[in-house]
């Protein structure tokens, strides 16, 4: 992973950022000591300011946080930096490199919400564990803060799955109502917010909500650290203004039009869109959402030239199925055996009379889980069969196409990784 | 009346299809699809001896 790169962008969150960690000296150097404004005052900055959540859902976050503050008394802070996006590293390198601004973050949010404890909830086994432990040996926190390390399965950052998992349970997502805003660790009222979220009001609270207005999209504003992968070149983590140009971006991470027929926008839950088409794209939740994808947690994959679409997405949507909870009929037989059917497509085990089973269960399994699990994981290989239709109709013939023999190339697990969530 | 099924909870034993067809169908596994979470007025008893007789109380209802 290349984590700095050289930007025409003004960068903020990474703005500090050379090689390593940002010690809190250097943190306090360039962003002064933590802001000793009281919460309300903190929260009218941040509903001001426009941010809106960086884990995916792109909801307001000083909406979520006065949802939380309103019920009063004793309440949680959760920050979230899982990632359990395989294709994503801006919340690792976020952490690894600048840890002072979550943990900011994390005191902000806890005075705006009236929280007395705290929890910072990382992807076990991740690099950014060992600069969190030094960042947090350095400063005194007002309010505690527990770092934790979570199992590695796709669905156990979803927000419920980790509120579950910290009170004892497995890192599954749970039925709602109620949610973790009304009953979450330790049935009290939880904020669940993102790192980069958290580290974006850490900026807030000291620059104010006109300042972190003045870049970025009028209705979504400031910036966002997407996480973009290439031709040999896994996981480059940009800070980018929201409403850049998506080809901007590529063009920037070093991919040349024409190196790319297809890019994935958004993750394993995002869309496969046409290169010409996400090019001219302004990365926004509204912009992407009305050509019919979604933005994410600022994941983009292009995907190289004569490489197999279709193959690519019944790999991850095997990876998918195989890392549906097991909690809820739909998802965990319906992913699988579309799973299975896109696997045949490949393979040339394909009969074409198979097909209409194939599109009845694309339209039955979204929307019937406890979580978006089913919903993120239909849309995604939907879009695959849309974006690659060519191919699609070449692999129903039984003539599946070249790309099938290339090495596969979306990051996923070693096949071998079977989902844990205690 | 809104329903809705707690699919955590839900274990196909198709008893709500059985006494609510008017409004739920199962999948080919068996598991329940509703016609959509806001009940007629008229099938409001029905619903309500469903969940009663679902044997993991996944049938949710809520309101009036």
């Amino acid at each position: 992973m290349s984590s700095t790169t050289t930007s025409k962008w003004e960068r903020r969150l990474l703005s500090g950022v050379q090689n390593g960690r940002v010690a809190l000296a250097e943190h306090e150097a360039q962003w002064g000591p933590l802001p000793t404004t009281g919460g309300a005052d903190l929260l009218a900055q941040v509903q001001a300011s426009g941010l809106l959540g960086r884990g995916g859902a792109g909801f307001p976050a000083g909406r979520k946080m006065l949802t939380v503050a309103v019920g009063g008394g004793k309440t949680v802070v959760v920050a979230n930096g899982a990632e359990g996006e395989p294709a994503s590293a801006k919340d690792r390198m976020l952490l690894t490199r600048a840890p002072h601004l979550v943990l900011d973050g994390i005191q902000l949010a806890a005075r705006i919400v009236g929280a007395t404890e705290a929890y910072l909830v990382v992807h076990a086994g991740s690099r950014s564990t060992d600069a969190v432990y030094v960042a947090m040996s350095e400063r005194r926190n007002r309010v505690p803060v527990q770092l934790r390390e979570l199992p590695t399965a796709y669905v156990a950052s979803e927000e419920s799955a980790v509120v579950h998992w910290l009170n004892g349970g497995d890192a599954k997502p749970t039925f709602t109502p109620p949610r973790p805003f009304e009953r979450g660790v330790h049935g009290r009222p939880t904020l669940v917010h993102n790192v980069e979220t958290l580290a974006h009001v850490a900026t807030i609270a000291r620059h104010g909500s006109d300042w972190f207005r003045a870049t970025g999209d009028a209705d979504e504003p400031g910036t966002l650290l997407v996480t973009v992968t290439c031709d040999g070149v896994p996981g480059q983590v940009a800070e980018v203004p929201t409403g850049t140009p998506i080809g901007d971006i590529l063009t920037r991470a070093g991919i040349e039009p024409g190196d790319t027929d297809a890019v994935l926008v958004g993750g394993y839950f995002g869309t496969w869109l046409p290169a010409d088409l996400a090019a001219q794209l302004p990365l926004s939740h509204h912009a992407l959402r009305a050509a019919g994808g979604g933005l994410g947690a600022g994941v983009l994959v292009a995907l190289p030239a004569g490489r197999c679409g279709i193959r690519e997405t019944a790999r991850v949507a095997a990876y998918l199925a195989a890392h549906n909870a097991g909690q809820c009929g739909p998802c965990l037989n319906g992913l699988p055996a579309i799973a299975g059917a896109l696997q045949r497509l490949c393979t040339g085990e394909w009969d074409d009379r198979w097909w209409p089973a194939l599109e009845r269960w694309m339209s039955v399994v979204p929307g019937r889980g406890a979580c978006r699990h089913p919903d993120g994981a239909v849309r995604f290989i939907a879009s695959g069969l849309s974006v690659f239709a060519a191919d699609l109709a070449a692999h129903r013939a039984g003539r599946p196409c070249a790309g099938v023999t290339q090495p596969a190339f979306l990051p996923l697990p070693a096949a071998t990784s079977r989902p844990s969530w205690r | 009346m809104r329903i809705r099924i707690n699919p955590i909870e839900c274990q196909a034993h198709g008893i709500c299809a059985e006494m609510l067809p008017e409004w739920i169908d199962v999948d080919e596994w068996g598991y329940p699809i509703l016609d959509g979470e806001e009940l007629p007025a008229q099938l409001v008893a029905h619903a309500k001896r469903a969940a009663k007789a679902c044997p993991t109380l996944a049938v949710i209802l809520s309101g009036r």
